[in-house]
């Protein structure tokens, strides 16, 4: 009975305790709450200097406009964190883990695949989500990773999609091109849009055939005898893989050469960027690039091309600020859902994101069990006047071709 | 592939080859005088091929305008860069001209970078897209006007050699060193103004390059390294042997394209390289030491 009355006397061990459980349990919603009030540090990283340094500082412009958007979305608030891979895979993997070190609690990036390879295998390891803007790389998303997502299609999507719309603009201008000749580059990017064309021609029957397949140097500065060669296999339409300035002096030589095929088939860069619109003025018009691009008709796309016309006059829309913008989105939009800045929180609700308001075509933005948003699709977009216009796919589009290429 | 696929090829490859022919023959000036190795040729030709630019973007001149300009401002750059800096080296270890040479060029190539930045450019005149059609021959007129203006810079480089006073002494130079000094020569001044005439001529060739190619500060050691091949290949201080060198490798290059594969032309270039070290070492029209 002693006994009994003895355990039941408060003790001032009982009291310390009871005080300290108190304080805890109401301290503990605060938190919360402050976790929620909280910005995300989320660390962007970008190949901000080196070889890519133009496109990284590109898809830079994306990361300036999307803060001001997120707030008329009423996203919460992101606390970005800057970092340059310096077009580097190792770089770039040093510079992820020192963002992780130093308080990011999400990671986007890299616009290149082996960077961004580098960054997710970082980003796996210390359980950081990660959200890729541009890589096409499949290897990716293929890792089993549970914290690597991937808004953006692979090279396989986009050479898929290029062959769709290919098929489709035909239809629209009731002509099927009988030859092409493809034209390009050997480098790995070339050379593996060369090896999937190859696999996946077949599967898709396309009404031309490839007479022949011209190789170049990247680095040539002259390009006349290739397109002399493709010019004498009087291919009906001209197939590109090319970069920038390869693009320009392929324009040049076709017009030097009195060289117009039916058309200008580009799967890639370079035919559609400002730098070519700019230099070869009215000889830009007429060709059509198969891209990963936007969506024209969506209601998020204009929120975006007027934060961009706004914060840089003169630069039109393109792929890096879209994707740049929408990796951005899909971290703020998971934020808001989880509630919590705690990584696996974030992991799930991107896991689980399902966002139509966006601005890339196609139903809008969702993640496979891999997290590969493989709901995306790429667009058929034709130089006119300067202006980019979207030929495909039919939800897409905006114009309808201009077939076929004319010169002045 | 038809037959007029084949002379466009090798009329464009001539062309191009002549103004090659002109680069090369700034380094073996130098080379055939001074017995310096330039290997900051190719940089030069940027800065050549930039303030051309610069000054068609600010005045809107035209290129062929500039050529004698830039030529001038390359003679006195080179003037100033044997009298101020090369020719203290000249009785030096050949490694020590060789990273003298080396560092000018990485600061020119970096110098570059910082002021223009590492894209591409170039001019936009209003012949850029004109072509000549003659029958089923398609010339470029940029590449016919640059080839036509390196003709010209030759001849008159040739004449100035052959027929003034100050050519004849610089010829004196090269053949016989001593023999210049002890007649009284002032073989510091020649050498100056030689590696002058050959910066200038590299001067002139950037500008007309410009008119067929696009720049970037890292364009530089890949036209040194042309030129050298070139030299090697024509003779190392061999005039006529510079000019027969670039229109080789101009066609070796443009024909190799067309019969081959496009990616293979360098390759082609260097097996002439190496053919020609192997059966001639002293170069086509060099002369045997």
């Amino acid at each position: 009975m002693s006994r009994k009355i003895s355990d039941t006397r408060v003790s001032r061990r009982t009291v310390t305790a009871g005080i300290g459980a108190a304080a805890l349990a109401g301290v503990a919603p605060f938190n919360i709450g402050r976790a929620q009030g909280a910005p995300l540090k989320v660390g962007v990283l970008l190949p901000r200097s080196g070889t890519q340094a133009g496109i990284g500082q590109d898809c830079q412009r994306g990361v300036d406009i999307t803060v001001g958007i997120l707030k008329q979305m009423k996203m919460p608030d992101l606390q970005i964190m800057n970092a340059d891979t310096e077009t580097n895979v190792d770089v770039a993997r040093a510079r992820a883990e020192k963002l992780i070190a130093d308080g990011a609690q999400l990671l986007v990036g890299a616009f290149d695949s082996g960077q961004s390879t580098a960054i997710a295998q970082v980003a796996e390891q210390k359980g950081i989500p990660y959200v890729i803007n541009i890589a096409a790389a499949p290897p990716i998303t293929e890792q089993g990773y549970k914290f690597v997502f991937r808004n953006f299609p692979t090279g396989p999507m986009i050479l898929r999609d290029a062959f769709l719309n290919q098929k489709e603009i035909f239809a629209l201008v009731n002509d099927q091109p009988k030859t092409a000749v493809m034209l390009h580059v050997n480098d790995t990017y070339g050379m593996s849009i060369l090896g999937g064309t190859k696999a996946m021609f077949p599967r898709f029957e396309m009404p031309y055939k490839i007479v022949e397949e011209i190789a170049y140097d990247p680095a040539a500065r002259d390009l006349s005898v290739e397109v002399a060669k493709a010019k004498a296999t009087n291919a009906e339409v001209l197939i590109a893989v090319s970069r920038l300035n390869d693009a320009i002096l392929v324009t040049r030589e076709m017009i030097k050469q009195r060289w117009t095929p039916k058309s200008v088939l580009s799967i890639g860069p370079g035919w559609y960027e400002d730098q070519y619109l700019k230099t070869l003025g009215k000889n830009a018009d007429g060709p059509i690039s198969f891209v990963p691009w936007y969506d024209p008709n969506k209601k998020a796309t204009k929120l975006l091309e007027d934060a961009l016309a706004k914060a840089h006059a003169g630069i039109g829309l393109n792929t890096n600020h879209v994707y740049t913008f929408e990796a951005l989105l899909v971290a703020a939009d998971a934020y808001k859902r989880a509630g919590s800045a705690d990584p696996k929180a974030l992991a799930d609700a991107i896991r689980a994101t399902k966002i139509t308001d966006n601005v890339s075509p196609g139903p809008g933005i969702q993640f496979d069990a891999k997290g590969q948003n493989d709901q995306l699709k790429c667009s058929a977009i034709q130089n006119r006047g300067g202006k980019l216009v979207t030929l495909a796919p039919k939800a897409s589009a905006n114009a309808k071709p201009d077939w076929p290429l004319k010169r002045a | 592939m038809p037959l007029d696929v084949y002379l466009n090829v090798a009329v464009g490859g001539l062309l191009t080859g002549l103004v090659y022919g002109l680069m090369a023959l700034g380094l073996s000036v130098i080379f055939g005088v001074v017995r310096v190795v330039n290997f900051a040729h190719g940089e030069m030709m940027t800065i050549a091929m930039y303030l051309a630019i610069t000054l068609f973007s600010v005045l809107g001149l035209d290129p062929l305008v500039m050529l004698v300009p830039i030529a001038a401002v390359l003679f006195v750059f080179g003037y100033a860069l044997q009298a101020k800096l090369i020719n203290s080296f000249i009785t030096r270890p050949e490694h020590s001209q060789f990273l003298l040479l080396v560092a000018i060029a990485i600061i020119l190539v970096n110098g570059l970078l910082i002021i223009y930045g590492p894209d591409a450019r170039n001019v936009q005149t209003s012949y850029s897209f004109d072509s000549f059609e003659i029958g089923r021959l398609i010339i470029d007129a940029n590449k016919l006007y640059a080839a036509f203006a390196a003709l010209v810079v030759t001849a008159l480089l040739f004449a100035f050699f052959r027929f003034t006073a100050t050519g004849t002494a610089i010829r004196a130079c090269a053949d016989n060193h001593t023999g210049a000094l002890v007649v009284g020569l002032d073989v510091k001044k020649l050498y100056a103004l030689t590696f002058a005439l050959g910066s200038a001529c590299v001067g002139a060739a950037g500008v007309m390059l410009l008119m067929i190619f696009d720049v970037t500060p890292a364009l530089g050691p890949a036209y040194t390294l042309l030129a050298f091949v070139i030299v090697i290949t024509g003779g190392l201080g061999s005039m006529p042997g510079a000019l027969l060198g670039g229109v080789l490798i101009g066609m070796t290059e443009a024909l190799a394209g067309l019969l081959f594969q496009p990616s293979m032309k360098s390759m082609f270039t260097f097996a002439i390289l190496v053919l020609v070290l192997l059966i001639r070492p002293q170069g086509i029209m060099g002369r045997r030491a």
